[in-house]
C-alpha cells in the first residue's frame, strides 16, 4: 500500500470515529440534558431526575470519557496505518 | 490572627510563588516565548490550560448564576466543557502538527491569503481585548474586598505581577505560573465546598452531596431546595423554565466559542507531539471538571443556606429579625458585604423582620397581603458575591476565606496572562513579522513580542480601571466572534480541501458581520445605550437571544464559504498537500523547526 492510500484509509477511519464521538457528545448534552429530558423524567436521581443529572454533571463525565477514548483509539490507528510520529 | 492579616498572608504567599516562577522561567527564544519551546508535558499543559480557561467568570460568577436560576443555567456547565470535545477531535492535534505559533498563521497559510490572516488577527485581538477587561476588573474587585485597599492600587499590583512573568517568561513563564495558579484556585474552590457539603449532606464530595440527602430534614437535598424556594414563590430549582430552542443554541454557541478562542487553542502548540495534543485536551478537561462538577453543588448548597438563614425557623414561621442581622455573628457576612454595595436589605413594612420572597408571584402577593408584608425586603443580592461570601455564609474558619481571596485572584490573573499572550503574539508574529517586516531577526521579534505584551498590559490595565459601560456584554461579543469566524475557518481548513481563499474570507466576513449586527441590534450599536432596536427579552428572530447567535453565525460562515468556494478557482495542489500533511501525525518533529 502506498503512503497516499495508507493516509486516505487512516483519514476515513478517523472521520468515522469523530462522527460517532460527536453523535454521543450531542446525545448526552443536547439530548439527555435538554431535549429528551422529559422522556427521562421517570428515572429518579437524588431528589430530581436523570435529565437534570446529565445537564449538570453527566454530560461533563461523558465528554471526559470521549476525549480519552478518542486519544487512545487514535494512537492505535496511528500505529496501524503507519502514520505515527515515531 | 485577624482576617485581614490572614488574607494578606495567603495572597502575598501566592504572589511570591508566581514571581519566583517568573525568575526561573525566562524565555530566551521566540519558540520559548510563543510555544514554551514545545517542551511542556501534556498533563502540565492540561493543568495550565485549565487555569488559562477558567477565568473570574468561572470561579466567581458561575456558581451564582446557577444558584439563582437552577437547571436553566446548566447551559454554562455543558457549554464551557463541551467545547473541549470539539477542540480534541477537530482542532488541537492538526494545529499542533501544522507546527506554527499562532492561530491566524494557520488560517493565512491554509487559505494562502493575507486577507484571511488579517481578518483572523482582527477577530483575535477584538475577542481577546474585550475578554481581558473583565479579568482586570475582577482583579481590582478581589483586591478591594479582601485587602481593604482601593480597586485602583489592587489592579496596579496585579498588573505588575502579570508583567513580571508574562513579559520576561512569555508562554514558558505563563505556563508554569498557570500550573501554580491552578493549584491555588482549585483548592480555594473545593475546600469550602467540601466543608459545606459535609455540613449539609455529610458527604465529603460536593458533587455527590448534591444528589445526596439533606442531613437536617432527611429528604434529598434537591427536593428540599425545590420545596423551600417554591414556598417563597420562586421558580423550582430543578425544573425547566426557559425557552428550549434558545437553551440549545446558547449551549452550542458556548461550545463552539470555547473551541474557537485563540488563547485556548494556542496552548496546544506547546506540547512535544501530536499524540500529546490529544491527551492534553483530555487532561485539561479533567482539571476543569474538578471545578465544574463542584460548581453546581456550590450553587445549590449556597441557595439553600441563604434561604434558611433568612427563614431560620422555616418558611411558615417568622423571618429573620433586623436585630439578629445586626448582632448575631451568623449574619456578620451580611454586614461585610453591605459595605460593598452588592448586598442590601430594607425593613419596608417596619415589622423588625426581613422577609425574603418573590414579590412578583401572584400566590405570594396574597400571602404577603395577609401577613402585612409590603414587598421583598432582601432588596439586593449580587450573584457575583456568592462564591466569595460562601465561606462566611457557612461560618467557615478565617484561613478558608484567605484562601478564597488568593483563588479568585489566581483565576483572574491566569486568564488575563493567557489572553495578553494571545494578543502580543498576534501583534509581533502576525502583524510585524507576517505583514510589516518579514525579515525581522529572531532577537528583534522577541523584543517586539515583549514590547507588544507590555503595551497590551498597559491598555488592559487602563480599560480595567475605566471599564466601558458595556464590559459585561462584551463577553458575548468575544464568544460570538470566536464561534462565527475563527472556529469554522479552522475546521474547514482541516476537514475540507475544497474551501479556497475566497470561500474562507467570504465565510469569515459573513459570519462575523451577521453576528455583530445581530448583537448590536439587541445590545445597541457599538454598545451605546438606547441605540438597540430589539431586546433579548423580545428578540428579532423567534426566541433567539443575541448571546445565543454565535452558533447561527457559524452556520452562516460554513454555508457562505462552501457556496463561494464552489463558484471560484479550485484550491492549488500545494495547499491540498499541506492539508494532507496536517491530517497525519507523521513528521510532526520536522514541522516544528521554524
Amino acid at each position: 500500500m502506498s503512503d497516499k492510500e495508507a493516509s486516505n484509509a487512516y483519514w476515513k477511519a478517523n472521520v468515522r470515529l469523530i462522527l460517532w464521538s460527536l453523535l454521543i457528545w450531542a446525545v448526552v448534552s443536547f439530548g439527555f440534558g435538554i431535549l429528551l429530558r422529559p422522556m427521562l423524567s421517570g428515572i429518579a436521581v437524588g431528589g430530581t431526575d436523570l435529565g437534570f443529572w446529565f445537564a449538570q454533571q453527566g454530560s461533563i463525565l461523558v465528554f471526559l470519557a470521549l476525549i480519552f477514548f478518542y486519544a487512545w483509539r487514535m494512537n492505535k490507528l496511528d500505529a496501524e496505518h503507519g502514520v505515527g510520529e515515531e | 490572627m485577624d482576617q485581614f492579616t490572614l488574607n494578606l498572608l495567603f495572597v502575598g504567599a501566592s504572589f511570591a510563588l508566581y514571581i519566583g516562577i517568573a525568575i526561573w522561567a525566562r524565555a530566551g527564544s521566540t519558540s520559548e516565548f510563543y510555544a514554551a519551546g514545545r517542551g511542556v508535558h501534556p498533563v502540565t499543559n492540561g493543568m495550565a490550560t485549565a487555569a488559562d480557561w477558567m477565568s473570574a467568570a468561572s470561579f466567581i460568577s458561575m456558581a451564582g448564576l446557577i444558584a439563582f436560576t437552577g437547571y436553566d443555567n446548566s447551559t454554562f456547565l455543558m457549554g464551557w466543557t463541551g467545547g473541549y470535545v470539539l477542540l480534541a477531535l477537530l482542532l488541537a492535534p492538526y494545529l499542533r502538527k501544522f507546527g506554527k505559533f499562532t492561530v491566524s498563521e494557520f488560517i493565512g497559510d491554509r487559505f494562502y491569503s493575507k486577507t484571511a490572516r488579517m481578518v483572523a488577527v482582527v477577530c483575535l485581538i477584538v475577542a481577546s481585548t474585550t475578554y481581558v477587561i473583565g479579568q482586570m476588573t475582577g482583579v481590582g474587585v478581589a483586591f478591594g474586598r479582601f485587602l481593604e485597599i482601593s480597586n485602583t492600587s489592587g489592579l496596579l499590583i496585579g498588573a505588575c505581577v502579570v508583567f513580571a512573568y508574562a513579559v520576561f517568561g512569555g508562554m514558558k513563564g505563563v505556563t508554569y505560573t498557570q500550573v501554580a495558579q491552578y493549584v491555588v484556585l482549585i483548592m480555594a474552590y473545593t475546600i469550602p465546598a467540601i466543608f459545606i457539603s459535609l455540613q449539609l449532606t455529610g458527604n465529603p464530595v460536593p458533587a455527590l452531596g448534591l444528589f445526596g440527602d439533606h442531613v437536617a430534614s432527611g429528604e434529598p437535598l434537591l427536593a428540599k431546595l425545590d420545596q423551600i424556594v417554591r414556598e417563597l414563590g420562586f421558580n423550582e430549582y430543578t425544573t425547566h423554565h426557559s425557552d428550549t430552542l434558545n437553551m440549545v443554541l446558547f449551549t452550542l454557541s458556548l461550545m463552539i466559542g470555547t473551541a474557537g478562542l485563540p488563547h485556548v487553542i494556542m496552548r496546544f502548540f506547546t506540547v512535544p507531539r501530536v499524540a500529546d495534543a490529544r491527551w492534553s485536551a483530555g487532561w485539561a478537561l479533567v482539571f476543569i471538571a474538578l471545578l465544574y462538577l463542584t460548581a453546581p453543588a456550590v450553587g445549590a448548597m449556597a441557595r439553600l443556606n441563604i434561604t434558611e438563614l433568612m427563614w431560620p425557623n422555616g418558611t411558615d414561621a417568622q423571618a429573620v429579625s433586623v436585630e439578629d442581622i445586626a448582632n448575631n455573628p451568623k449574619y456578620d457576612w451580611m454586614q461585610t458585604w453591605q459595605k460593598t454595595g452588592l448586598l442590601d436589605w430594607e425593613d419596608k413594612n417596619g415589622d423588625g423582620r426581613i422577609q425574603y420572597y418573590n414579590d412578583a408571584n401572584a400566590a405570594m402577593q396574597e400571602k404577603a397581603a395577609a401577613n402585612g408584608w409590603t414587598g421583598n425586603e432582601l432588596t439586593k443580592f449580587n450573584r457575583d458575591i456568592l462564591v466569595l461570601a460562601n465561606p462566611e455564609i457557612a461560618n467557615l474558619p478565617g484561613w478558608v476565606i484567605g484562601l478564597v481571596a488568593a483563588g479568585g485572584l489566581a483565576a483572574a490573573l491566569s486568564t488575563a496572562a493567557g489572553l495578553l499572550l494571545a494578543i502580543s503574539s498576534a501583534v509581533s508574529h502576525d502583524l510585524i513579522k507576517g505583514q510589516l517586516n518579514p525579515n525581522i531577526s529572531e532577537k528583534n521579534e522577541l523584543m517586539a513580542a515583549r514590547v507588544a505584551m507590555g503595551v497590551a498590559i498597559v491598555v488592559a490595565t487602563y480599560l480595567g480601571l475605566n471599564p466601558p459601560g458595556f464590559a459585561a456584554q462584551t463577553v458575548a461579543l468575544a464568544f460570538g466572534l470566536a464561534a462565527a469566524s475563527i472556529f469554522p475557518a479552522l475546521m474547514m481548513g482541516i476537514f475540507s480541501t475544497k474551501i479556497n481563499n475566497h470561500g474562507a474570507v467570504a465565510g469569515m466576513l459573513a459570519g462575523l458581520l451577521v453576528t455583530l449586527v445581530y448583537i448590536f441590534l439587541h445590545k445597541g450599536w457599538f454598545f451605546i445605550p438606547d441605540t438597540n432596536s430589539f431586546t433579548d427579552a423580545d428578540p428579532l428572530l423567534g426566541t433567539i437571544k443575541s448571546t445565543s447567535f454565535g452558533a447561527i453565525g457559524a452556520m452562516i460562515n460554513f454555508t457562505v464559504a462552501y457556496v463561494v468556494a464552489s463558484m471560484t478557482k479550485e484550491t492549488p495542489q500545494e495547499i491540498k498537500d499541506l492539508v494532507e500533511s496536517v491530517r497525519v501525525p507523521k513528521g510532526a518533529g520536522a514541522a516544528t523547526d521554524h
